[in-house]
C-alpha cells in the first residue's frame, strides 16, 4: 500500500537534505508510490549517501578547489582569440581570461555586451528586425569618420566636413544634429555651408595653425551619437529572437534604452556588474565567466570549486583579486605573506614593526616545522572536569 | 522611462533584511557574531533598493546550481 502525499511531506520535512534533493526525493517517492517502511528505508540511504557525499570538518576545501582549477589551467591554450559564435567580435578566452576573472581586472581586455530585448508582444523589439537595427544604430557610437571625409583647408583657416548622405541616412543623424553636437563639444563657431550640400565649416577661435591643427585632430575623438565606448553593434538571431551583441561595454547607460531587456541583458565586465548590479550579481558573474571560460576549452571543472572561488572573492562586500592586492595580501600572518610574494620586504617591515604571528594558518606552521591546523592536525582535546570536583575547589578557594 | 527592479535581474538573488529573531537563531545555528558573517557595502545597489541600513544583516537566497536553493547572509557595512 503507498503512502499518500502529506505522509511523505511530514516524513522528509525535518531532514537536513538541499532543497533540490529534497525535491527529488518527494517526486521519486510519490510517483513510484511506496510503502511506510520501503520509505522509511529510502530516507535512511539517502541520508546515509548524503552524508557520504559531504566535505570532512577540517577538509583543505582552498587547496583541493585551488588545485582543481590549476591543473586543467596547465592545459589551456596560453593565447587564444575567438569570435563567440557567428557574431564576428572578437573575445579574449583561454588562460588569458582565467588569469582576467581571478585578477579582478577593472577593465578586461575584450569588454562585450549581450543585450537582450524586450518580448512582451508579437511586434516587440526581439521579433522585429527593423526595430532592433535602429536601436543598434541608436547605441553604436558614431564618430565623424563613419560618416564624412574631414580636410584642413590650411589657405583659409577651416576645417571642411564633407557628410555622406548615405551614411547618414543609414545611422538616422541629420546635419542639424552634427552641427549642434559639435557646436556642444568644442568651444569653435560651427556654420553650415550655404552653398554646398551637406558640408559643415568649423573656423578655430582664433586664427593660429596650431590651433587648427589640434581642431582637426580631437574632432575625430567626438561621439556625434550613441554611447561612447561601444566600437561595433552586431545583430543576431538566436531562434526566433533577436539578440545584440557589443564590442565595447557600458552596462548602465544600455538599461536606459526602451526596447532592452533589462533583466535579461549582461556583460562581460565583472566590475561593470558589481557597480550597477551589486556584489551578489557580481558573484554569479564570476562563476559564470569562469565555467564558460572553462566549458568553452572543453574542460570540466566541478562548479563547487569555482563558487569558492567567488565566494572568496566577494565575502567583504567587493571584488577583491586573488593575489597580491587582495586575498593573499590581506593574510593575518607575516610568514604567510611572506611565503608568497616580495618576502625581504615583508620581513622587513614586520621586523620594523615588531609584529607577532600568531601562527594560526597553514603556511606559516609549515614554515615553523608544526603540525598544520587542518584535518587530524585540527582536532584538539579538552578535559572537562566533572561539576563535582569544581564544586569543592570553588569551597576551597582555588 | 519606468525604473525597473534590480532584483528583476537574473543575476541578482533575492535579498531581504532580517528581523532580529531570525538573525538570533541563525547565529546560534553556526555558533557566530554578526560580525563574523561575510559582508556587504552599504552603497552596493541592492542595498540601496531595499534600504537596508549599517548593521542590518540581509538574508541572500540564491539559485544554486548544486543545492537548488541556498540561504547566505551578509552583513551591511560601511
Amino acid at each position: 500500500m503507498s503512502i499518500s502525499e502529506t505522509t511523505i511531506e511530514s516524513m522528509t520535512k525535518d531532514l537536513s537534505l538541499p532543497s533540490n534533493i529534497m525535491k527529488t526525493l518527494r517526486e521519486e517517492t510519490l510517483n513510484a508510490g511506496v510503502s511506510k517502511k520501503e520509505m522509511e528505508e529510502i530516507i535512511e540511504q539517502v541520508m546515509e549517501e548524503y552524508k557520504e557525499s559531504c566535505i570532512e570538518p577540517c577538509d583543505a576545501a582552498g587547496v583541493i578547489a585551488a588545485q582543481s582549477i590549476g591543473e586543467p589551467g596547465t592545459q589551456m591554450t596560453m593565447r587564444t582569440f575567438h569570435y563567440a559564435g557567428v557574431a564576428e567580435i572578437n573575445v579574449t578566452l583561454g588562460l588569458p581570461r582565467l588569469i582576467e576573472i581571478v585578477d579582478a581586472r577593472k577593465i578586461p581586455s575584450t569588454p562585450m555586451m549581450t543585450i537582450a530585448l524586450s518580448k512582451e508582444n508579437q511586434e516587440d523589439y526581439a521579433y522585429n528586425r527593423e526595430k532592433t537595427r535602429a536601436l543598434a544604430w541608436e547605441i553604436e557610437a558614431t564618430r565623424i569618420d563613419h560618416i564624412a571625409d574631414v580636410t584642413t583647408d590650411l589657405s583659409q583657416m577651416k576645417l571642411i566636413i564633407d557628410l555622406h548622405e548615405k551614411a547618414m541616412n543609414g545611422r538616422n543623424i541629420s546635419i542639424e544634429q552634427v552641427k549642434e553636437k559639435l557646436n556642444e563639444e568644442m568651444n569653435v563657431l560651427v556654420n553650415i555651408s550655404p552653398d554646398i550640400d551637406n558640408q559643415i565649416v568649423i573656423t578655430p577661435s582664433e586664427p593660429s595653425y596650431r590651433e587648427l591643427l589640434q581642431l582637426a585632430k580631437s574632432i575625430h575623438t567626438i561621439t556625434l551619437k550613441g554611447i561612447e565606448g561601444i566600437k561595433r553593434v552586431v545583430v543576431r538571431k538566436e531562434g526566433e529572437e533577436y539578440t545584440l551583441y557589443t564590442e565595447g561595454s557600458a552596462l548602465r547607460d544600455v538599461l536606459q534604452f526602451e526596447g532592452v531587456d533589462r533583466t535579461r541583458t549582461s556583460t562581460n565586465n565583472i566590475n561593470e556588474i558589481y557597480e550597477v548590479l551589486g556584489i551578489e550579481a557580481a558573484r554569479n558573474s564570476i562563476i559564470k565567466e569562469a565555467t564558460d571560460t572553462l566549458r568553452e576549452q572543453g574542460l570540466t571543472v566541478d562548479i563547487r570549486h569555482i563558487m569558492l572561488v567567488s565566494d572568496l572573492m566577494t565575502c567583504d562586500g567587493e571584488v577583491k583579486q586573488i593575489g597580491r592586492h587582495g586575498i593573499s595580501g590581506e593574510k593575518a600572518s607575516v610568514f604567510a605573506r611572506a611565503a608568497f610574494e616580495v618576502t625581504v620586504s615583508h620581513l622587513l617591515d614586520a621586523g620594523m614593526r615588531g609584529d607577532v604571528d600568531e601562527l594560526k594558518g597553514v603556511t606559516e606552521n609549515i614554515i615553523v616545522g608544526q603540525p598544520i591546523r587542518m584535518g587530524t592536525g585540527d582536532v584538539h582535546l579538552v578535559s572537562k572536569r566533572r561539576e563535582e570536583d569544581i564544586e569543592v575547589k570553588d569551597e576551597c578557594g582555588i | 522611462m519606468t525604473k525597473f527592479s534590480l532584483l528583476d535581474h537574473e543575476l541578482v538573488p533575492k535579498h531581504e533584511i532580517m528581523s532580529e529573531g531570525e538573525l538570533k537563531s541563525v547565529l546560534s545555528k553556526y555558533f557566530i557574531d554578526k560580525e563574523q558573517l561575510p559582508k556587504i557595502k552599504v552603497q552596493d545597489p541592492v542595498i540601496k533598493e531595499i534600504g537596508a541600513t549599517i548593521g542590518d544583516v540581509v538574508k541572500i537566497t540564491r539559485m544554486s546550481h548544486t543545492a537548488g536553493e541556498a540561504d547566505y547572509y551578509r552583513l551591511v557595512i560601511e
